[in-house]
């Protein structure tokens, strides 16, 4: 037992004190943030641009409802012919040009007619979120118009409006709402994908460590020592420790950067103040936000935290037995790759069924049995759990993932103890295989 | 003598592949117990199995008398042919592990390094890592991690493969030293002169099976034809030679000498003895030159193999 705590701590200490382990370490939270600081800055630049659109209203209609916002100023000419226009606005270097024709009988106007005949004129081809705004600001007028023409109650069409927001119940009483669904699909498949991604990083980095032992020779002198299981476990167990600290490190520098940054450039209040959002928007907002919030709380937030603990160890340790079976049966990374790809092909399979079936019905028959086979359970079973997922279900699929767990560490070590002096030719399936019986 | 080490009718099977074929080696205490064979005759797997790194599938070993168990592993000191060490972490520090792994405690594990460091005059390696230095140097540190925890048992494997000759002499003496000190140790070579000259027990590993075994004298003795070297100084060669060839076999040899002296190789029949051969050779030539020819290690070896096929 000494023994296996030695390993432990040699392993965890030189994996923990390497440089590269550090940089590693502290940048990826520093380039999250960066990352996603710098996609805001780009989407501001974009919005923060204002767009000049010279409006040429002969019909007169739109001169006192199209009003200029942030992002779009219009300037309003009239009397002009197409060309005459074109000239002006080519002049004044506008962003665009809306021409909209005169209309011949001013008392009796066909909007619809007239809808079809304006026109957008410009050097390049505007993005089509301007296209869209200014289309809809348009319609929106052309409609009032049309209903007060064909003698409608502009106010009455208003009151009369409904909206529709479905309340979702479950059948324990539980109230979700589409942005519930949303969250649970979005929170399912990223703990799925770091699920994925953070097996295969520490797994391969047990491969790497077994190699480094393997290939430098030492591995015959520390098995003269301890037995080689103890070594294969230490070295599971010490790389798990390490991949804890640095998920803990990436955690904490991630929200204290975020914080700090949030802080000094007052990303949250600053945003919502400068869309471009009337009371009545802004209002709906703050709700959509509230709604969020709610619907992120009402998650099983617990439920996923320790779930995400204990199927992250199981699957690390599962496939990590594995890794360290191949990094012990070849001589070189790259004859390692052989072997990875059909060890880790269960674990992309459990991300693509993850993907495909969850979000469409999480307890459906192809999600429940992907996520209780445990090559694929780690996976599939994070993925289901935002959606809520029966307590003993949960448990009976970690039983059977740490029942596969023994299997397969008693089966690596098999491969490890006889791989791990075996110089020379990689071997063949073949002779893994025989490997088991001596 | 009281054997530390007695294997006794150990097999051992990879698959198909019969890698020890019924051995039973004892290894008296206090000895230098050479293991030879050709490669892949089976010595490796041998050191596997007293190392415990390897369980055999018939036979047992008892060590000090007590079947061999993981207690022992403390009382063993092991150089493998394949050595290497962690190539970025420091020297001290690893050192340290392994020292610990085998039961030390850190603080003794400190202070018996320390002592082997002075030694060796390597003090300054300590917090160097492996890759800086050379290989010979990483050899050192090997060889001060095999004895560090005073094993009663040390198992070298082609201890002095990667030593230049000044620094194979100081682990030579290191290895007599040990021995002195209360050691067995198990040394397994291809260099034959250095079984010549620190072995007194040997084993012959051949194709899975032992071929001999027991005190290299002995065996030299077993070994030896009767076969006397001699020089002789006279005046007509060829009379001389065939006046003895006449009563004796004997055959050219050559051997570095200052004159130009007859130089032959005599046997003798069971019933000559070597007085009556060298009164027969004075009373006709002036000898210069009389030696028993012993068989060398090496010869035995060549012998003994060439004999099996």
């Amino acid at each position: 037992m000494n023994h296996t705590r030695l390993i432990i701590e040699r392993e965890y200490l030189t994996q923990v004190k390497n440089k590269k382990f550090i940089i590693i370490t502290l940048l990826i939270p520093f380039l999250f943030v960066g990352v996603g600081l710098f996609i805001s800055f780009l989407t501001n630049i974009n919005s923060d641009s204002i767009k000049n659109i010279t409006l040429v209203d002969n019909s007169g209609i739109f001169e006192n409802s199209l009003l200029s916002s942030d992002t779009i100023k219009f300037s309003f000419l009239d009397d002009l012919d197409e060309e005459e226009a074109k000239l002006i606005s080519q002049e004044k270097n506008d962003d665009a040009l809306i021409f909209i024709p005169n209309v011949i009988d001013t008392k009796n106007i066909n909007y619809v007619e007239l809808s079809k005949s304006i026109k957008l004129i410009s050097e390049d081809s505007p993005s089509l979120t301007l296209i869209n705004s200014i289309e809809s600001r348009l319609e929106k007028i052309l409609t009032d118009l049309n209903y007060t023409n064909s003698g409608l109650d502009l106010n009455k069409i208003k009151e009369s409006k409904i909206y529709i927001d479905l309340v979702q119940v479950s059948f324990e009483g539980e109230e979700s709402t589409k942005i519930d669904g949303l969250l649970k699909m979005a929170f399912g498949f990223i703990l799925g994908m770091l699920l994925y991604m953070f097996v295969f990083i520490y797994g391969s980095m047990i491969l790497r460590s077994v190699l480094e032992e393997k290939t430098s020779r030492i591995v015959e002198i520390i098995i003269s020592s301890v037995k080689p299981t103890q070594l294969m476990l230490g070295k599971i167990i010490g790389t798990s420790l390490v991949a804890f600290t640095q998920i803990f490190i990436w955690i904490a520098l991630s929200l204290i950067i975020s914080t700090l940054v949030s802080f000094i450039f007052g990303v949250s209040t600053s945003d919502i103040n400068s869309l471009d959002v009337s009371d009545a928007e802004f209002a709906q907002i703050n709700s959509g936000i509230q709604i969020f919030f709610s619907a992120f709380f009402n998650l099983p937030l617990l439920n996923i935290l320790i779930a995400f603990v204990f199927f992250f160890i199981s699957g690390l340790f599962l496939y990590g037995s594995l890794f360290a079976a191949i990094g012990a049966a070849v001589d070189s990374e790259t004859d390692a790759n052989q072997f990875m790809l059909p060890v880790g092909m269960p674990l992309m399979i459990g991300l693509y069924v993850g993907v495909f079936t969850v979000s469409e019905d999480p307890s459906g028959t192809i999600p429940t049995i992907f996520s209780h086979i445990p090559f694929t359970s780690p996976i599939v079973m994070m993925m289901r759990i935002p959606y809520g997922v029966p307590i003993y279900e949960q448990l009976i699929s970690l039983s059977i993932l740490i029942a596969t767990f023994f299997a397969t560490v008693w089966f690596a070590a098999k491969i490890y103890r006889v791989g791990i002096l075996m110089y020379g030719q990689k071997p063949s399936y073949k002779d893994l295989y025989k490997w088991l019986k001596y | 003598m009281s054997n530390l080490l007695s294997i006794d009718s150990v097999s051992k099977n990879f698959g198909d592949y019969k890698a020890l074929n019924n051995v039973s080696v004892d290894i008296p205490e206090g000895s230098i117990f050479g293991l030879l064979g050709p490669n892949g005759a089976g010595k490796t797997t041998l050191i596997r199995i007293i190392n415990q790194i390897s369980i055999p599938d018939i036979g047992k070993v008892m060590f000090n008398g007590e079947p061999l168990s993981s207690k022992h592993i403390r009382n063993i000191g092991y150089l493998p042919e394949e050595r290497g060490l962690y190539k970025s972490m420091k020297v001290g520090e690893q050192a340290l592990y392994l020292a610990q792994l085998k039961g030390m405690s850190r603080v003794d594990a400190k202070k018996q390094l320390k002592y082997w460091f002075d030694k060796f005059e390597i003090g300054e390696w300590w917090d160097k890592k492996i890759i800086e230095l050379s290989k010979g140097m990483a050899q050192k540190v090997q060889f001060i991690v095999t004895v560090l925890h005073k094993p009663s048992l040390l198992i070298f494997d082609e201890p002095f493969s990667g030593f230049d000759p000044i620094n194979a002499n100081i682990i030579k003496d290191e290895i007599l030293q040990l021995r002195e000190e209360g050691s067995t140790v198990i040394f397994s070579t291809h260099r034959m002169e250095s079984v010549e000259e620190l072995c007194d027990h040997i084993a012959l590993i051949h194709k899975s099976n032992k071929v001999l075994d027991g005190n290299l004298n002995d065996i030299k003795r077993q070994y030896k034809t009767n076969t006397f070297e001699v020089g002789l100084v006279c005046k007509e060669q060829d009379v001389l030679k065939q006046l003895i060839s006449s009563k004796f076999n004997s055959v050219d040899a050559s051997f570095r000498s200052l004159g130009k002296e007859l130089k032959l190789n005599i046997s003798l029949e069971p019933k000559q003895t070597s007085n009556e051969l060298l009164s027969f050779l004075s009373s006709n030539a002036e000898v210069n030159h009389f030696m028993e020819v012993v068989p060398s290690a090496n010869d035995i070896f060549i012998q003994t193999i060439n004999n099996q096929k």
